[in-house]
């Protein structure tokens, strides 16, 4: 057993080493225009000489927020209208009231940077042509129309409830789908309309129309960066002289080179490669073997500390199970229930928890919880089924029960304790992705920006190095199992 | 000397000893033979600690039997069961050193694979590469390993081919002419018994039926089914 031991601890020296220095951390949202966004806050930073982080795509307004507030990001686009009517809920609120408010949580709003993003609802333009909808108001006689809306936008204060009540619109199919899904979903023909952000580069790729806001229901969506107030003065700066200078021209034509490419970092570059500027700076670029290696340590860094705690209290509580009783189906019946609970819910279940939050811990915690069952039930079965006349020589040779376990019961279930954390690792390497959800990187940031642009090249990259990972991790427990386990517990 | 008192042992209504009083002489070898399910192996078990009586008294040396005095019980005794009980993760040697390492105390592997006629190159293998009458010489070198003063066996030889088991037989018969100490051996064969024990106990349904030798089983049954017992068995051997 303590060979054991000292792996476990060698695996955690080599996967717990989290760099911890002093970084400006810029957020972004789940779409296009936050990365590129993102990408330009970020190059201003790092030429005004600052340690920058982007952390892509962290999730929708309230998770970027939180973290914003909760000191977990630095700063990240936003737009005014989502403060007004999202973040602060009050509708109509002017920009003073709205910088007042937003100190009260310690957060600044930088000036305009020049475009207005509203929401907007598109339509194709051959279906718009066929039906005559040029406007919003249009859409009461076509219930029959169907609609897939943006899931963050059917429940906002200011979204699609208060819209169809305004326009007293009856549609009777209306589904939530994902952002860039749904303008597949509209260019095949499966949805009619869709919500959109007014600076898409779809709407010119797929050829669309947005309806006119006719009643005046969107309010105005300026684009500005929040900042922390306790932000290094030279960043809340650098940010400040971003101020008027993205037109929705120049938005639009970096969306696009977003959208196509994903890498965002040149679509940023457009915006310094005015004149006067001076070719991109290299940093911007990353070679997919560069970013295959940065995630996947990542990756190994959550899967290797979830799986260690899972160890370390799954196979104390599998011991506990082993012994048949109450106290066995109540350990082997939660491990069980938690292993149910949908991923995405378990998550958004934990970032409300301030001790969790957005950040690497939630997606620690979630894949720990997710890692315990096998290992748990695994060591009570192993333990369970020696055979009784062999529990009872331990027993008559008079080894104390602390010593029946170390030298008899947990060797001779080693075998099958091996192969519950064999599977706890496996599963623990796929799920691991979802951690790109709440901001805490590894291989699934790729899947998550590709599913978010509706680009399958991009998912790959994720979602290869994650199933060549998920194999190597599969290999590496059958070395250890060869290692550990004597000649006289193999399969003869 | 070993005594039980009037000890009764039930699992729910079903009863495994019912009221059973008897001595076990010290540095004497004893046997215990019935048919199945008398009770026979209940007694080892009895002794050890590793069940409690339901009513009465288990006394080993002037030691009453209880969740107390067991350890040092278990600790002062050898224990053999019927196919050996080894541990499988551990190699014959670590088998037989285990309790002495656990311990801190020494033990003369050499002394015991004379004692056992077991090969010593034999000593680095897993209990699965062993023969199943190699097994039980391991079991009873790790039984003897820390020279105890109670060696029980629980029908040692029961799951042995005819020749193993015959020289086996012989090994044991020298083995505890050598040690001189007390032993209780579980068997349900009455040549083996008569062979090895200076002390035959005949049990049924839990309760004592005659302890005698074989002669005077044969010479003054106590009640017919000894006679009974001892034809069944004489069949057996005619064949």
């Amino acid at each position: 057993m303590r060979k054991v031991y000292a792996l476990l601890i060698l695996m955690s020296m080599v996967l717990g080493q989290v760099a911890l220095a002093q970084t400006v951390v810029v957020g972004s949202k789940k779409f296009t225009e936050s990365y590129v966004l993102g990408e330009i806050a970020k190059q201003v930073l790092t030429d005004a000489g600052l340690k920058v982080e982007h952390k892509k795509g962290m999730g929708a307004t309230g998770i970027v927020w939180t973290a914003l507030k909760d000191g977990g990001i630095t700063l990240y686009p936003e737009y005014t209208g989502t403060v007004s009517e999202e973040i602060l809920k009050q509708p109509g609120i002017d920009r003073p009231t709205m910088e007042k408010e937003l100190a009260k949580d310690g957060v600044g709003m930088s000036p305009d940077l020049g475009f207005n993003d509203a929401y907007g609802l598109v339509m194709t333009k051959s279906q718009a042509t066929k039906l005559g909808i040029v406007k919003i108001s249009d859409l009461k006689v076509h219930p029959e129309l169907t609609a897939g809306i943006t899931p963050e936008l059917l429940k906002r204060k200011d979204g699609w409830g208060p819209l169809t009540a305004k326009y007293g619109l009856k549609l009777k199919d209306v589904r939530g789908i994902d952002h860039a899904l749904g303008y597949a979903a509209l260019f095949a023909g499966q949805v009619d309309i869709k919500d959109c952000y007014t600076t898409d580069a779809e709407i010119k790729k797929y050829d669309l129309v947005v309806l006119q806001d006719d009643l005046h229901f969107f309010p105005l969506y300026r684009a500005v960066f929040l900042y922390r107030l306790n932000a290094p003065p030279q960043a809340i700066k650098a940010i400040a002289s971003l101020a008027g200078k993205i037109d929705e021209a120049h938005m639009i034509a970096m969306n696009a080179v977003g959208g196509e490419s994903a890498d965002y970092a040149k679509a940023a570059s457009l915006f310094f490669a005015k004149p006067n500027q001076k070719s991109v700076p290299s940093v911007a670029e990353e070679s997919l073997v560069a970013q295959t290696i940065r995630l996947t340590e990542k990756h190994l860094e959550l899967v290797g500390i979830s799986l260690l705690l899972a160890i370390l209290v799954g196979i104390p509580l599998g011991i506990v199970a082993s012994k048949p009783g109450a106290l066995s189906s109540v350990v082997l019946g939660t491990a069980g229930v938690i292993q149910t609970i949908p991923s995405l819910a378990l998550l958004s279940l934990l970032v409300p928890i301030a001790f969790f939050g957005i950040s690497e811990r939630t997606a620690i915690a979630a894949l720990f919880l997710y890692s315990l069952l096998p290992i748990v039930r695994n060591t009570a079965v192993g333990i369970s089924t020696i055979p009784a006349g062999l529990k009872e020589s331990a027993e008559a040779l008079g080894l104390e029960p602390s010593a029946r376990l170390r030298k008899i019961y947990l060797p001779m279930a080693l075998p099958t304790i091996l192969a519950g954390i064999k599977t706890s690792a496996v599963i623990n390497v796929g799920t691991a992705t979802l951690a790109a959800l709440i901001g805490a990187g590894g291989l699934g940031e790729p899947i998550v920006s590709g599913l978010s642009i509706n680009n399958n090249q991009i998912i790959l990259q994720g979602a290869i190095p994650a199933a060549v990972l998920a194999i190597l991790v599969q290999l590496a427990f059958d070395g250890i199992d060869r290692l550990l386990v004597p000649r006289g517990l193999r399969a003869k | 000397m070993i005594e039980f008192k009037s000890v009764e042992k039930s699992y729910g209504a079903a009863s495994a000893i019912s009221n059973l009083s008897l001595s076990i002489p010290s540095g004497k070898v004893t046997a215990l033979i019935g048919p199945s399910g008398c009770g026979k192996s209940t007694l080892l078990r009895l002794i050890l600690g590793l069940i409690e009586p339901t009513s009465g008294e288990v006394v080993v040396d002037g030691h009453p039997v209880n969740r107390d005095s067991a350890q040092a019980i278990r600790r002062k005794s050898g224990y053999v069961i019927q196919d050996g009980g080894l541990f499988p993760h551990l190699t014959t040697a670590q088998n037989i050193e285990l309790m002495g390492k656990h311990l801190d105390r020494a033990v003369d592997i050499n002394k015991l694979t004379q004692l056992a006629h077991f090969p010593n190159d034999a000593l680095g293998r897993f209990p699965g590469e062993l023969s199943g009458g190699q097994k039980q010489r391991v079991g009873l070198m790790r039984a003897l390993a820390l020279d105890p003063s109670l060696l029980l066996l629980d029908e040692p030889l029961g799951a042995l081919d005819p020749l193993v088991r015959s020289s086996l037989q012989k090994d044991l018969k020298q083995i505890f002419g050598e040690i001189g100490q007390t032993v209780v051996l579980v068997t349900h064969d009455m040549a083996e018994a008569a062979y090895l024990a200076d002390l035959i106990v005949l049990l049924r349904a839990g309760k004592v039926v005659q302890v005698g030798t074989l002669e005077d089983f044969q010479k003054r049954p106590a009640e017919p089914f000894v006679t009974e017992f001892l034809n069944a068995q004489r069949q057996m051997v005619t064949l």
